[in-house]
């Protein structure tokens, strides 16, 4: 299996300061947007989409694993947060945990099942579960089938902050997205995000040196499948609906293009990815299925020309990890 | 008890287009070692292909059958030669991924012309009607559907195990590069491989045009099926494809029948028992 970046670069201290320079730039650029005119909603979508771009993108750009049914964690928690906050009534913190964890359950089985495979088979075992999920949900009573659930109430966060209210709502999905961002970060750099990378580049070898890879994998699936379920809880209180669009193998999609404009295994790209895919729907919304050819043209794009995505480049061109 | 027969030719019938997909999808990632995303969008047009013939050029079913096969194996094969022959020595998921973009592509086109509701294609006049069996009512068209489509399934697995062209293929598969030093045309091989594996799934959706109406989204949901289909069976036999594909639509019959609810997800369970039970899948080496 060739490898899916050809420059691996060592982890330096200056390559640790560079990424910490390009995120605080990417803080702080985040934290004016409330005060620049730009519609809010659609920055929060955009985070919503990032941090769901980056937990794929952990399992991805470095465990080597192509999920094709991420949408389900999306779905999933974002139909039990929805479900917690409108029928039980639970405070949006509660909310989110119920989201978080129904997730995280979901993840645990699905990937003790879906890394029994390796390769490509693993993406086609992720995309039917998904699918199995899907045909759940649209006859499962409590997720109302095609009309989906909505008008979910805000509430407030921990009692204190009025989620009704933009702003505060703004900086909420954004302190949640730059968390769940460092959380991420942190697993990459981490011992067992080295020992992730070495399953990516030579499971064999990893195996042989007596790493127990399945267990790496399944911990990377679990972090990853939870992680995009944090996104969706977030993005119920954005969205205030939680649909069947959410799980469709469509939405899988639309996260892997994210990625991989943006650049597999690369640490910024997912969130310029999910920037750009999230504004060129918003743009395009008028043009109907064109939207859809357009991803389709973007998807072959990029592989046959592009592979290493927006920030990839950019951060091959300079001789950086970014 | 008609009501059990009924849902086992639906099953028959959904297990023929399975078989013809999976067996496709197999044939492919042999040579080419590509996931084709686009298998569903090409069976798709395989149908269209026959809707137009039929509606702008007056040629009917039976042509067809022949003609839709070669023109989208022909526009398959273009795509090969200009697209997918670059992605050679990367790794796998670079296929699937620009195979998904051909998908979206195609049919995004076809939706924006003739959005999602379906065009009917009517049974040619030789297959209407049908048979009083004695313990059920046979429609003639079904019953073609199903004898045609094993036909031809068992016609692919001769030609890839029995025939010298088979022979060459199969040794290509396993060492290109030595077949190639024996003066045989290994990228051509790939290319018509390529247009088999997809003249297959164009003729699977020909045949399906008189019963499943002609739609856009035809290939969309039925690919990931198809796609479980092949975890479940492996990908390293054509036989295995072919009894996976048959007895998968089987089992979904079935359910129709005794649990009409599960029908859309049994497939998948299935898949999910079969992994747990029996990783590497029934026939397939792991992978």
């Amino acid at each position: 299996m060739s490898a899916l970046t050809d420059d691996t670069l060592p982890v330096t201290p200056r390559a640790m300061r560079d990424e910490m320079i390009v995120f605080a730039a990417m803080a702080v650029l985040l934290a004016m947007v409330p005060m620049t005119g730009i519609y809010p909603f659609f920055v929060m979508q955009a985070l919503c989409f990032a941090l769901l771009a980056c937990a794929f993108n952990l399992l991805i750009g470095y465990g080597g694993l192509l999920s094709f049914g991420h949408a389900m964690f999306l779905g999933t928690a974002g139909y039990c947060t929805a479900h917690a906050l409108k029928v039980w009534g639970l405070s949006p913190e509660l909310g989110i945990v119920v989201g978080v964890a129904s997730a995280a359950a979901l993840s645990v089985v699905t990937g003790f099942i879906s890394i029994r495979r390796q390769g490509i088979y693993f993406s086609m075992i992720t995309l039917a579960l998904s699918q199995l999920l899907y045909f759940i949900y649209l006859q499962a009573p409590f997720t109302h089938g095609e009309d989906g659930i909505q008008g979910i109430p805000q509430g407030y966060l921990f009692g204190i902050f009025n989620l009704a209210k933009p702003t505060v709502l703004y900086y909420v999905v954004l302190a949640g997205f730059l968390g769940g961002f460092l959380l991420i970060y942190r697993t990459i750099n981490s011992p067992f995000g080295e020992v992730l990378k070495s399953i990516r580049e030579n499971e064999q070898r990893a195996i042989s040196l007596g790493y127990k890879t399945d267990q790496y994998k399944l911990l990377a699936f679990i972090l990853s499948g939870t992680l995009a379920g944090f996104a969706g809880s977030l993005k119920v209180f954005v969205a205030q609906n939680a649909s069947l669009t959410d799980v469709h193998w469509t939405m899988s999609g639309e996260i892997v293009l994210m990625t991989l404009v943006g650049g597999l295994g690369t640490i910024f790209g997912p969130v310029i990815g999910a920037f750009v895919i999230i504004a060129m729907q918003q743009y395009l919304a008028g043009f109907g299925q064109w939207v859809t050819v357009i991803q389709g043209v973007i998807f072959v794009a990029c592989v046959l020309t592009f592979r290493r995505g927006v920030i990839g480049e950019i951060a091959h061109y300079f001789r950086r990890s970014l | 008890m008609q009501a059990l027969y009924a849902q086992l030719l639906v099953g028959l019938i959904n297990g023929s287009f399975y078989a013809l997909l999976s067996l496709g999808l197999a044939v492919i990632f042999g040579m080419l070692n590509i996931i084709n995303f686009a298998h569903g969008a090409l069976y798709m047009m395989g149908a269209f292909c026959a809707y137009f013939l039929l509606n702008i050029a007056g040629i009917g079913y039976w042509p067809a059958l022949i003609i839709a096969p070669i023109v989208v194996g022909i526009f398959g094969m273009i795509l090969e030669r200009t697209m997918l022959q670059w992605l050679s020595g990367l790794d796998h998921l670079y296929g699937l991924l620009l195979t998904f973009g051909i998908a979206l592509i195609v049919q995004g086109v076809f939706q924006n012309y003739f959005g999602s509701s379906g065009l009917p294609y009517a049974i040619p006049d030789e297959l209407k009607g049908g048979m009083n069996l004695g313990f059920m009512f046979l429609p003639v068209y079904r019953g073609w559907v199903v004898v045609f489509s094993l036909v031809v399934c068992i016609a692919t697995w001769y030609l890839i195990e029995k025939t010298r062209l088979g022979a060459n293929l199969r040794a290509a598969t396993e060492n290109p590069t030595l077949v190639r030093a024996f003066g045989i045309n290994v990228p051509r091989m790939i290319t018509l491989t390529y247009g088999l594996g997809v003249g297959l799934a164009a003729l699977a959706g020909v045949l399906s045009a008189p019963i499943n109406q002609v739609r856009p989204l035809m290939g969309a949901d039925l690919i990931i099926v198809v796609f479980a289909v092949v975890v479940i069976g492996g990908m390293g036999s054509i036989m295995g494809s072919i009894i996976t594909g048959f007895a998968l639509g089987v089992i979904e019959g079935l359910t129709k029948y005794f649990y009409p609810e599960a029908s859309n997800t049994v497939v998948f369970v299935l898949m999910v028992l079969v992994l747990l039970v029996k990783p590497a899948g029934l026939t397939g080496r792991a992978a």
